[in-house]
């Protein structure tokens, strides 16, 4: 980093003044948390009783087979509560914790990160509220009653587009209101500094481990790594440790929707500017006049106007390569993973395996790392649905004859 | 008059400024050109114009949907600088633009200063710029002799005031409350306390803004401010007289604020 807070000319702390002693409180929390060998003692006790880690890194035979290169799954959708969205939950609601706040907030788009929230704010005996956009409670009811079986609070956002952005809004209030008792666990390598960093810190075991896994199983570094793009956490996650290994080719996949010319996506880096949103400075989705414009994803957690500020640095520094992956790809993704290897992905996560399957060729006898982020369980009413609907239901039937 | 101006004479004259917050383009253009012109007529001393922004974090529900109208309206920034433009023919009220970053940023900061200057607009509030943030839009701002307001809140220790304070001209916006924006059934006694520690450590006029609903809010702080920021209150009132500003239950309010800032000392 170079001016504090920043990535390049990206990040920064843009808040209002109410939010800006609650920063400066929860960086030098950060800092103090960092050095403090009982913290990360803690950390790696509830990482590996609580979350189940280190996650395997599993070599996928068969898709291997059928794709013409070695694939390697980072589990991180064995993580406990499915995803690895718990290590920052349970990251941030150990440092609420340090910092004497009862109350932990978050806001959550599918609600994986609501879960992962109110799940570490049961096990921490926190006070736990959670804003949901008003539509996507009703598209995840499944989630809201775990949230609510958890002991959290969840609260509909019926403002706005009643989605993601309009849940961080209403949890930036809320955080405004009562951030002197309350600590809000943002989701992703997004917002004002110190998020970005924090966040990273946590999920960044994903890359270290998995660094360590494809040294020991293939003797070399692999040639390439690849992630699902949505705020950024779990692409961070995996890309940070090999960011200085020039030879490892580095790729983000970014929601392409119903394709980039259709406006219906959430391809930040495709047809997206720099703008200033929702406390940093990063590529944004907006029209002419800086007004946020609404996304779309079959994949929820894809499913927002801006991009983790490091993201927008490593985009333009070139270092990572993005890219993006449309719907019915995805599907096929979900699909031949689910087939082959017996895992269904998170929509998300087959997003990077999507891209793979499209560009095979490119990857022919490399070894390639993707980070399956979560599971897709999750994600089976949208699959269905898609499979009933439209042509895929045809490829889907020969498969199955195979 | 500009700014310094106005609160000089406000003081000597022992009376307080009455400063109304509008959105701009909440419902159309024309009615908010009415509305500044009935400002102006009735005894505002400064106008705050909001600029609409898709997602206000600072603001609560009624700013909210002041916003949402804007934006229905198709209202943009060269919108909003053509009303100050044309309010300008009748009336040399000082107006503040108040908005987010990112309409700001988009339109090019620097553009937008020179353009603001150009129609009249005397002042500038970026409500998610800390100090932090604030040095290439500040030192343009100033280039150009456009005011530039800074925000206090509750929980600004001194070390920041003074840094604020190094950035603002114009006034001091104390944000009476940590939260948003809104209607508030009273404000804390320690807002006092506050206000007088803050009067202390600042040249500048000090407004108090935030939750400022009634005059018998003004009253309880008369005598620890400049003047006093107004925007839920109003347009809550606006939209139940669906903005017809010689309703009564608009315009009586409005004059009751006025009467009870310009009144002399209580």
């Amino acid at each position: 980093m170079g001016k504090k807070g920043y990535y390049g000319k990206f990040g920064g702390r843009f808040v209002p003044e109410t939010l800006m002693p609650a920063l400066y409180e929860l960086e030098d929390a950060l800092r103090t948390a960092r050095r403090d060998i009982s913290f990360r003692k803690e950390l790696d006790y509830y990482f590996k009783e609580y979350v189940g880690r280190p996650t395997p890194l599993y070599y996928a035979r068969n898709a291997s087979k059928k794709l013409g290169f070695k694939l390697y799954l980072k589990r991180e959708d064995l993580c406990h509560t499915g995803a690895h969205k718990i290590l920052n939950a349970l990251g941030q609601a150990l440092l609420a914790r340090r910092m004497n706040k009862i109350r932990v907030i978050a806001e959550t788009g599918a609600g994986q990160h609501g879960v992962a929230v109110a799940t570490a704010a049961s096990l921490l005996a926190l006070q736990c509220v959670i804003y949901m956009g008003a539509d996507d409670v009703e598209r995840q009811k499944t989630n809201v009653m775990r949230m609510e079986i958890l002991g959290a609070k969840v609260q509909p956002v019926t403002k706005g587009t009643r989605t993601l952005k309009d849940a961080i809004n209403e949890a930036l209030r809320d955080w405004v209101t009562n951030v002197t008792t309350t600590h809000y666990i943002l989701g992703t390598v997004f917002g004002p500094y110190p998020y970005p960093e924090l966040v990273k810190y946590f999920v960044s075991i994903i890359g270290r481990e998995a660094k360590k896994q494809i040294l020991r199983k293939e003797g070399k570094m692999p040639d390439a790594v690849i992630a699902c793009v949505g705020g950024g956490s779990n692409a961070i996650g995996i890309f940070f440790p090999f960011l200085k290994m020039k030879n490892v080719k580095l790729i983000g996949v970014e929601a392409g929707g119903e394709g980039i010319a259709s406006g219906r996506h959430a391809a930040r880096f495709q047809t997206g500017k720099v703008g200033i949103f929702q406390g940093t400075k990063s590529y944004v989705l907006q029209n002419e006049w800086g007004q946020i414009l609404d996304t779309y994803s079959i994949a929820p957690g894809l499913d927002y106007a801006s991009v983790g500020p490091e993201h927008s640095f490593l985009f333009e520094s070139g270092r990572v390569h993005y890219t993006y992956a449309e719907d019915d790809k995805v599907i096929e993704a979900y699909l031949f993973l689910s087939r082959e290897e017996g895992i269904l992905p998170a929509l998300e996560s087959s997003h990077a395996l999507a891209f793979l399957m499209k560009n095979k060729r490119d990857f022919e006898d490399q070894v390639v790392l993707l980070n399956l982020s979560g599971r897709g369980d999750k994600d089976l009413p949208t699959v269905l649905r898609r499979i009933s609907e439209d042509g895929i239901k045809r490829d889907f039937r020969d498969s199955q004859k195979k | 008059m500009g700014l310094k101006e106005i609160f000089e004479t406000l003081r000597k004259n022992e009376k307080k400024a009455l400063i109304p917050y509008i959105t701009a383009g909440d419902p159309d253009q024309e009615k908010t050109l009415e509305i500044l012109d009935f400002f102006a007529r009735e005894g505002a001393d400064i106008i705050e114009l909001g600029v609409p922004f898709s997602d206000p974090m600072a603001d609560g529900p009624v700013i909210q949907r002041a916003m949402e109208r804007a934006l229905r309206s198709g209202t943009t920034i060269p919108d909003i600088l053509e009303i100050v433009r044309r309010f300008r023919k009748n009336s040399q009220k000082p107006v503040i633009l108040m908005g987010y970053m990112n309409p700001f940023f988009a339109y090019g900061f620097e553009r937008l200063v020179d353009e603001a200057k150009d129609s009249g607009v005397n002042g500038i509030l970026c409500v998610d710029l800390p100090v932090e943030e604030v040095y290439p839009f500040w030192r343009y701002a100033k280039k150009k002799e456009l005011n530039f307001i800074t925000l206090v809140s509750p929980l600004t220790n001194n070390a920041r005031v003074k840094r604020i304070e190094k950035y603002a001209s114009g006034f001091i916006y104390f944000v009476s409350v940590t939260g948003v924006t809104g209607e508030r059934e009273s404000l804390p006694l320690e807002v006092r306390e506050r206000l007088i520690h803050l009067r202390h450590c600042t040249e500048q006029p000090v407004v108090l803004g935030f939750g400022v609903s009634k005059p018998a809010i003004i009253q309880e702080f008369w005598n620890y401010t400049d003047g006093f920021v107004v925007g839920s209150a109003l347009i809550r009132r606006l939209e139940e007289v669906s903005f017809n500003i010689h309703a009564e239950g608009f315009k009586s309010f409005f004059l009751e604020l006025e009467k009870i800032c310009h009144k002399q000392s209580v």
